[in-house]
């Protein structure tokens, strides 16, 4: 096979490209791949961004409201709703502060969630930290309970009343 | 030439590695995707001297690869060793890669996201790798005020990482469970776990010598050990099924099993020219082999290091020849060849 472009050199390389069902081939030379942008490196990674675009894409009332807002501008990047359609990227950070509206219900569809309840920068975190890493260490002291697990049931409870703040009884009492 | 394909990792037979990538970024600065050039250095400085001023034993254990001083194939070298991402190289002038020096950690500045810390290793470890690298994110966090959303988590370039910014990911060896035609109806199940399998090369890429990258699809909402546990826990069940579906043909097809592994041992210790597709499909069938202990004529550790070295620039790299897909093929079966007839 030949490949498409150039129509002198056989095709080494393939593409499968798949929008809304539709797939579409390419067969090209190694050197007119590179010449399109196809792949800048020997194997070809292809973008989701088609893909995550269509994710902004809201259908019926909220499109409305959606493309209402593409003037709205990020402060800090100056990224526009529109933008980030575009792209399927967000441009900084604040990006989720300037957009959060538009984006809860597009989180919603890609992840399933919108609360977080990993890891937590102890720095950033301080308080959200601590309480997140107390109701943790609960769950596993209910969990040692259960198993009849008590030395470390107690350990836990001592490191709980050391990070609440509260005076811990060296004599393993409850 | 490369070190963490080396090491002996836990259960290295079907899970050939273990990998966590966490994304971060720096609170006040936009993404790399709208970052000037400043910015970008500005962020490469802010990264460097989180790592290389800190006061742990991690200061000493890296490197500074300066990516955009190599060349080219020294570029690809890294991607095909999963040491540097595809993504990392497209954007290289203005990126920096922080290696550690036994080379299970790599810190990718300036890549889709301001940070990605990768922790890499073989065999199955997820556990092992995830804590390092919750280590290496806490050293750079001393320094660094990382951009986080109190309901969002960390909050990163593509919304597909907002929340812990994890990707946990296992590379599988299963020739067992393609023969028997299950790893078609995989894709399907696994999505609906949350899950997802890739190829060799991560998003997009094929899957070549039976391999396939699983890993978490979702990064909002699940904790970093509730993810880790998700895969591991069917890593687990999948290693089962290659194991029964490998003892399952041996049972009923051994001639059939043993002919195939050794065609495949002849004409790789044999060829003078082969692509890297067809050089994996048989990698594949002889890495299958000696882990069931028919073929004892060469160990895994060679296989596993050749299914690297084979890829395109590593045996550019190796051989020393420019590019050309020809010449490369030609080099490509003298590589193998050198390295299976060696006693």
């Amino acid at each position: 096979m030949y490949c498409e472009k150039c129509k002198k050199r056989p095709a080494t390389l393939h593409f499968t490209k798949i929008v809304n069902d539709e797939k579409t081939e390419v067969h090209l030379c190694e050197q007119c791949a590179q010449e399109m942008g196809k792949v800048n490196t020997m194997f070809t990674p292809f973008s989701i961004t088609d893909l995550l675009s269509s994710f902004f894409e809201v259908g019926g009332e909220g499109q409305q409201t959606i493309y209402g807002q593409q003037a709205l501008k990020c402060p800090q990047c100056g990224f526009t709703f529109g933008d980030i359609k575009k792209t399927g990227r967000l441009g900084c950070g604040h990006c989720y502060v300037t957009f959060r509206e538009q984006l809860m219900p597009i989180l919603k569809r890609i992840q399933g969630r919108t609360e977080h309840s990993g890891k937590v920068p102890k720095k950033i975190g301080g308080q959200i930290w601590l309480s997140r890493e107390i109701k943790r260490l609960k769950d596993e002291l209910n969990k040692a309970v259960a198993e009849e697990a008590y030395e470390r049931a107690a350990q836990l409870r001592d490191k709980i009343r050391e990070l609440e703040g509260k005076p811990v009884d060296g004599q393993g009492r409850w | 030439m490369v070190n963490w394909i080396k090491n002996d990792g836990p259960n290295s037979d079907v899970v050939i590695s273990s990998r966590i990538r966490l994304a971060r970024n720096i609170e006040g600065i936009p993404f790399p995707i709208i970052m000037d050039d400043k910015q970008a250095q500005q962020v490469v400085k802010i990264v460097k001297d989180a790592i290389f001023n800190s006061n742990t034993v991690l200061a000493g254990e890296f490197i500074d690869l300066e990516i955009d001083k190599l060349s080219d194939i020294d570029v690809q070298r890294l991607v095909e060793v999963h040491v540097v991402s595809p993504d990392l190289v497209k954007n290289r002038k203005r990126s920096a890669v922080l290696l550690r020096r036994d080379e299970t950690v790599s810190i990718m500045i300036n890549e889709e996201d301001h940070i990605r810390i990768q922790c890499l290793n073989t065999g199955f470890q997820l556990e092992n790798v995830w804590d390092l690298a919750d280590k290496v994110d806490d050293v750079i966090e001393e320094n660094v005020k990382y951009a986080f959303d109190e309901q969002l988590g960390y909050l990163t370039c593509c919304p597909t990482n907002v929340g812990t910014g994890i990707r946990a990911s296992v590379m599988l060896h299963l020739p067992a469970l393609t023969i028997t035609g299950y790893t078609k109806g995989m894709l399907q199940t696994i999505s609906k776990i949350g899950l997802t399998v890739r190829g060799l090369y991560g998003e997009g890429t094929e899957v070549a010598g039976n391999m396939f990258q699983l890993s978490n699809q979702l990064t909002l909402g699940q904790s970093e050990e509730e993810i880790i546990n998700n895969l591991t826990t069917v890593t687990h069940q999948l290693v089962d099924r290659e194991w029964a579906a490998r003892e399952n043909i041996a049972k009923h097809d051994r001639y059939g099993l043993e002919d195939k592994i050794y065609r495949s041992y002849g004409i790789l210790s044999n060829a003078r020219k082969i692509s890297s597709k067809e050089a994996m499909d048989l990698l594949s069938d002889v890495r299958m082999g000696v882990d069931m202990e028919i073929l004892k004529e060469v160990d895994i550790n060679t296989i596993n290091q050749l299914m690297f070295d084979i890829q395109p620039a590593s045996v550019q790299k190796l051989a020393g020849i420019t590019d050309g897909a020809e010449q490369r093929d030609v080099a490509r079966a003298e590589v193998i060849r050198q390295r299976l007839n060696k006693k």
